[in-house]
């Protein structure tokens, strides 16, 4: 068997993830469905660095995965201060920046 | 470099073993299912362990992928770090915030889940011709230079081909660690340090002036008897240093007292009243406490 196999693993896993950010309302999840795609993606360049022979897929999920960690400090950090000051984590309510 | 890895062995591995496709339709389903209980689930604290169920699935995935090295990585720090990370936000926000079943866009989760199978099917079909027109090369243990493997390879890649990105994600994760910082300590309102005046006026009128030692009853009047009340500076009464027991005796009992006190004659009893005043004799120079005058009296009985 291929082992494009994965591409269609990835490809319905990143589809499962873009229908959690349409549809949830809790921002802190909304961001786990966001690492869901990255997950996805990487698992795609994981696939296409083995099937091309090169280890430049695997660099550049290796680099995705620092990214993502930043993004996820980062992204964690304004939903406390969302919720700090509006005490909820809905992303319905967070609809002024300041207050 | 690039010569060393064009004559370098490619021991296959392309293909997937029966082994690597048995792990493949059992963690597959897996991280699927992981996926759609995170989406599907009501409470937050279950999405989250959906997911670190999906990223354990991957990270072995990655691993029979002949990229070991990665599947370490996304398994200390997906589901090490990431997901620790999103777990305690969740306990910081509160386990019971779960979310809303209102509506808020009529029709948005039908038209969500629409466009979500859309994009799945899309995706899919465009990859499911390279299902069997594609040859894959494989990363397999005799890969790299003098055949010693991925991991090596990819971190002389690393340390020497992209040494400069490397270097950057190090600048991009300083500025993340310090915004985060930022951002926790933004919502504080800072508080104004007050001035000495304003420490003074709140130690004396504020809701502490009541605590710590009170003057003693006559420490500023004119004697120091208990019926003498102690003066505040302003020569005011101090309200806390009137005896309640005085307070509380009844006008008519200090009659006798009060007669006394104002006659000029002397007491009528043995004891003097008028010490309460501090004119005992009545010329008015001498001012002191009783002591004084006990002190006077014995001198004067010794002469």
């Amino acid at each position: 068997m291929s082992p494009t196999i994965y591409l269609l693993l990835s490809a319905l896993l990143f589809a499962i993830g873009a229908v959690g950010v349409l549809v949830r309302r809790n921002a802190i999840v909304v961001f786990m469905c966001i690492e869901l795609m990255l997950n996805a993606v990487n698992l795609t360049l994981v696939t296409f660095s083995r099937i091309n022979g090169s280890l430049g897929g695997q660099i550049m999920a290796f680099f995705v995965m620092v990214v993502a960690a930043a993004e996820v400090v980062v992204g964690l950090s304004i939903i406390m201060a969302i919720f700090r000051t509006r005490r909820t984590t809905s992303v319905d309510d967070a609809n002024l920046l300041k207050y | 470099m690039s010569a060393l890895l064009a004559a370098a062995p490619l021991t296959g591995g392309g293909e997937m073993s029966t082994g690597e496709s048995v792990v493949f339709w059992i963690l597959g389903p897996v991280a699927l299912a992981g996926g759609l209980g995170m989406i599907f689930s009501r409470n937050a604290v279950h999405s989250a362990l959906w997911l670190v169920l999906t990223m354990l699935s991957l990270g072995v995935l990655y691993m029979v992928q002949q990229a070991p090295f990665l599947g370490f990585t996304q398994i200390i720090v997906y589901t090490g770090a990431i997901m620790m990370l999103f777990v305690f936000v969740l306990m910081m926000v509160g386990r019971d915030a779960s979310d809303s079943v209102v509506e808020v866009l009529r029709g948005q989760r039908l038209a969500a889940a629409v466009l979500g199978v859309g994009l799945g099917g899309l995706a899919v079909a465009a990859v499911a011709e390279t299902l069997t027109t594609v040859g894959p090369v494989g990363l397999g243990p005799g890969y790299g230079p003098e055949a010693r493997g991925n991991v090596q390879a990819l971190g002389t890649s690393i340390f020497r081909d992209y040494l400069l990105p490397f270097e950057l994600t190090s600048a991009l994760l300083i500025t993340a660690a310090v915004g985060a910082m930022v951002y926790t300590f933004a919502g504080r309102a800072r508080r104004a340090t007050p001035s000495q005046k304003e420490r003074v006026v709140e130690r004396l009128r504020g809701p502490l002036s009541g605590y710590g030692s009170r003057s003693g009853p006559g420490v500023f009047a004119t004697a120091d008897s208990v019926a003498t009340p102690a003066l505040l500076p302003d020569g005011s009464v101090a309200p806390a240093s009137l005896s309640s027991i005085i307070e509380a005796t009844r006008r008519e009992r200090l009659d006798t007292d009060i007669a006394d006190v104002r006659s000029d004659t002397g007491p009528a009893s043995g004891v003097d009243a008028r010490a309460l005043t501090g004119h005992a004799d009545g010329d008015g120079d001498r001012v002191g406490s009783t002591h004084d005058r006990l002190g006077e009296d014995e001198s004067e009985g010794a002469r």
